[in-house]
């Protein structure tokens, strides 16, 4: 991996709630352009990880991000260097109009205006929103919020793009179409993807490059590739 | 067992440099310090329903009111020996506070602080309206009981040491309850009410309870100033009084009997401070002590006090697994 | 009849004092959950600000709108450095905060001003208007037209302006709204220097009837929060509309119900607030806040 690729850089992360260690020296790097994901049971730490990221979370440990220190900014800040989060429940601006969520999104924006060509993208994206976005956006359906949530961050016209269980509650229909779009954003606009998600088969399939967490550690990464093809490592480790 | 013995010797030293105090001082600052235990009563009440329940009271003045005036009335119109009327007011102040509890079941947060900070504000003008019995705006004036037994004390040290019995008293039984089974019902109720209920506790009878007990503990407060100052008057009684008595149990430390002897002082001397440092706008001292206190000790002084204790306990321990916060630190955040 | 109209008119005046005083309480609580007491005594202020400059021979709405700027950069710098070092605190504790900034200011007032009472002059005509038998004061109908034009105002700024959105999404979710790039502790200062503004307004349209001194505010203050109780602490618009119906119904019961004085007109508030209260807590407009436990 060539130093000039890597996009965002992880070393020695730990992550504490109160007093509590939920990530115990976790170290990775993502180049640009790729998707990578984060596996993991219930309370590994995939969450922790992205928030770690938005400084969500106290840490200690390096996180860079081209090449800049991500440790001492806010979640404002750094959203502002162009990182998008569509958080664990989707974060979503209930009360607000699907047109106002998304103009939101846009909101940390380093170039201002033409919002325009960004509504068309994302409005092609999910048409599901179009015809909605007059309407307060707690009255779509979890499907729709999360495509919403989605679209928001894609405002953003973010160069990573942090994605937290965007399976969860969902039909498979529906999760089929947002991962088709990721995979269509990655392509497209070279947003570089940062998945957590506990439904692996999807995530092997979009991601290549994947980490498992265990407590708060990495116990394997690698290639998806890999993971999917070694039967007895995937046994092992998803249990199917 | 060993940790019990250096606070029960520490608990005794207390009581005699106190027990001391009337000897020593001027009859103006004993009367200071007779104060204190007043409010020190009257915090803990509000302690109890606030920093322990998490029902919010702005209105606690009121009940210090009903019980100054119960008293009075008794002693200036029925000429009741003033003993009799303390433990009168307090029975009175649980009834009218139990029943009082019942309709504020319903409201949360922020609705109960305006219901009763909207009680506090009309007390006064009832106090006024009902001339016939309160005097009106001239109000009450009383006498001072003299010592009884033919004690040599005068009447202001007698008083004294009458409130500082009726404290310790009230603050045994205080602590035992609150830190007891009920003690432990009442916090849960506060920290979340509908895990609570489901874990058996009848929320509505416990909440009622403690308004009960709440304003039982302020009325008697009010009943010991009946006596201690002499005179009662609709004006004294004003929403400030309810908000002095907030601020002295927010100084204290919510959740902590101590606290309420900590929140007493502050209100009591602090404003008096305050006047030293500047004649001109004394108040601005006191709002800026206010504001520092809290940078300094958002838990109040007894918050503060264990934070420190806990730091000490925890470095000198370094080996050992590190203490929970418990629910007293953790002031909870109304929602 | 015309009795009725003067005093419905009346009422609407005094009515837009409580609603942009109410109005400032119900941002602040929106934001934060926190009830300011603060603001009553910071209009005060602002109020004396402006007869200063009046008295310096400052024309009047030269002084108007720099008393609303000079409030406005003064709530900004009172929310980032007083009230932002204890924001994570508990509730109780900034509500102290708050208290401590009442009592400085109001402390702080008679100090620079003294508790002498000073006259306040309205921008509006003594000479009263006419409308076939009925009389309305200059100043009352002068009162409803600034307290309308202010409060459409900051209705098109929050419904059409980014920022104003951005503070919109800030009051109602602060965490997604970090997560879209905002810069929440600044909308938490806006919204403390719009209410100030706010506070300004009300205070500079009810001296002229009350004349200035240092507790100008205070019966003020309670009236705004039985608005705001009425109308509904999750409601802008509640807040205002219930400014408006308190101020008519105040009005109305000191005129027609007579064993009512000045001195019961206070308590009709409160009774008001008690009665909302039992009946729906949330106000007409509020909406419940329906927790997930």
């Amino acid at each position: 991996m060539s130093a000039a690729n890597i996009l965002l850089e992880v070393r020695d992360l730990e992550a504490f709630y109160g007093r509590t260690k939920a990530l115990h020296g976790v170290s990775f790097s993502m180049t640009a352009g790729g998707i990578t994901t984060i596996l993991g049971a219930n309370g590994a730490g995939k969450t922790t990880t992205l928030r770690a990221i938005s400084r969500m979370v106290r840490t200690s440990g390096a996180i860079r991000f081209e090449g800049q220190a991500l440790e001492q900014r806010a979640t404002e800040d750094v959203v502002r260097l162009g990182i998008a989060h569509a958080p664990e429940g989707r974060g979503t601006f209930v009360h607000l109009t699907v047109e106002e969520n998304l103009r939101l999104g846009a909101w940390g924006r380093r170039e201002r205006g033409a919002l325009q060509e960004d509504f068309a993208r994302v409005f092609s994206y999910f048409p599901a929103l179009e015809g909605r976005r007059r309407q307060a956006a707690g009255t779509l359906s979890g499907g729709e919020q999360q495509m919403l949530a989605v679209a928001r961050a894609l405002m953003l016209r973010p160069r990573l793009l942090l994605l937290d269980e965007p399976s969860l509650g969902l039909a498979p229909m529906v999760v089929r179409e947002i991962f088709r779009i990721l995979r269509t954003v990655n392509q497209d606009a070279g947003v570089t993807i940062l998945l957590v998600e506990q439904n692996a088969a999807l995530a092997l399939d979009l991601a290549d490059h994947v980490f498992l967490l265990e407590t708060g550690r990495i116990v394997m990464e690698g290639p998806s590739e890999d993971l999917r093809k070694d039967d007895a490592i995937r046994r092992a480790y998803l249990g199917y | 067992m060993t940790s019990r013995l250096p606070r029960l010797l520490g608990l005794l030293a207390l009581a005699g440099v106190a027990c001391a105090l009337p000897f020593f001082l001027t009859n103006f600052r004993l009367f200071q310090f007779t104060q204190v235990y007043i409010y020190a009563i009257a915090i803990l009440g509000l302690n109890m329903l606030t920093g322990y329940n998490g029902q919010f009271s702005l209105g606690h003045g009121a009940f210090y009111a009903i019980g100054a005036y119960v008293s009075a009335i008794m002693m200036d119109r029925w000429n009741v020996h003033y003993a009799w009327t303390i433990p009168v007011a307090g029975v009175l102040c649980l009834v009218v506070g139990f029943l009082f509890g019942l309709p504020a079941l319903r409201l949360e947060g922020l609705y109960l602080a305006l219901a009763t900070f909207s009680l506090a504000l009309a007390v006064p003008q009832i106090l006024k309206y009902f001339e016939h019995w309160t005097g009106g705006s001239q109000g009450l004036v009383l006498n001072k009981p003299n010592a009884p037994f033919g004690l040599k004390l005068n009447p202001d040290q007698w008083l004294y040491f009458l409130t500082l019995a009726v404290l310790v008293l009230l603050f045994w039984l205080g602590a035992n309850l609150m830190r007891g089974r009920v003690g432990r019902a009442v916090v849960a109720i506060r920290d979340n009410h509908i895990a609570a209920e489901a874990m058996g506790v009848n929320t509505s009878l416990y909440k009622s309870l403690v308004f009960g007990v709440s304003a039982a503990y302020t009325g008697v407060a009010g009943a010991l100033s009946a006596s201690v100052i002499a005179y009662v008057a609709p004006d004294s009684f004003n929403v400030f009084l309810s908000i002095t008595l907030l601020i002295g149990a927010v100084i204290g430390g919510m959740a902590s009997i101590s606290g309420a002897i900590f929140g007493a002082l502050f209100i009591q001397f602090v404003p008096n401070w305050a006047q030293d440092i500047s004649k001109a706008a004394p108040w601005a001292i006191f709002g800026v002590f206010l504001i520092v206190f809290m940078y300094v000790m958002p838990f109040g002084i007894a918050g503060a006090i264990r934070l420190l204790w806990i730091r000490t306990r925890r470095s000198r321990v370094a080996l050992s697994p590190e203490p929970r916060e418990t629910a007293a630190t953790q002031a909870p955040r109304a929602t | 009849m015309d009795i009725f109209v003067q005093q419905v008119v009346s009422g609407l005046a005094t009515g837009g004092i409580y609603a942009s005083l109410a109005l400032a309480l119900v941002m602040i609580y929106q934001a934060t959950d926190v009830v300011s007491f603060t603001q009553g005594e910071m209009a005060m202020f602002s109020t004396y600000l402006c007869w200063t400059m009046l008295n310096a021979g400052v024309p009047y709405w030269v002084a108007f709108l720099s008393t609303l700027a000079l409030s406005f950069v003064g709530g900004i710098v009172i929310q980032r450095v007083i009230i932002r070092p204890v924001e994570q605190a508990p509730i109780l504790t900034i509500v102290i905060v708050t208290l401590g900034l009442l009592v400085i200011f109001n402390s702080l007032a008679g100090w620079i001003w003294t508790y002498v009472q000073k006259p306040f002059p309205s921008p509006f005509p003594s000479k009263p208007l006419r409308a076939g038998n009925v009389f309305f004061s200059a100043h009352d109908i002068g009162a409803i037209g600034i307290t309308l034009v202010v409060l459409l105002c900051i209705y098109v700024f929050f419904r059409f302006t980014p920022l104003g959105l951005a503070m919109r999404a800030a009051a109602h979710n602060p965490v997604s709204s970090r997560l879209v790039g905002i810069r929440v502790g600044w909308m938490l200062a806006l919204g403390w220097g719009l209410a100030a503004v706010f506070g300004a307004v009300a205070g500079m349209m009810v001296a002229p009837n009350l004349t200035l001194e240092p507790n100008l505010m205070g019966g003020v203050q309670i009236y705004a929060f039985a608005a705001a109780t009425l109308g509904g602490f999750t409601s802008p618009g509640g807040a205002v509309l219930g400014g408006f119906i308190v101020g008519v119904v105040e009005n109305l019961v000191g005129t027609y119900v007579s064993f009512i004085g000045t001195e019961l007109k206070f308590t009709v508030a409160l009774a008001l607030i008690i009665v909302v209260l039992l009946v729906k807590p949330t106000g007409l407009f509020g909406t419940t806040v329906v927790k997930r436990v």
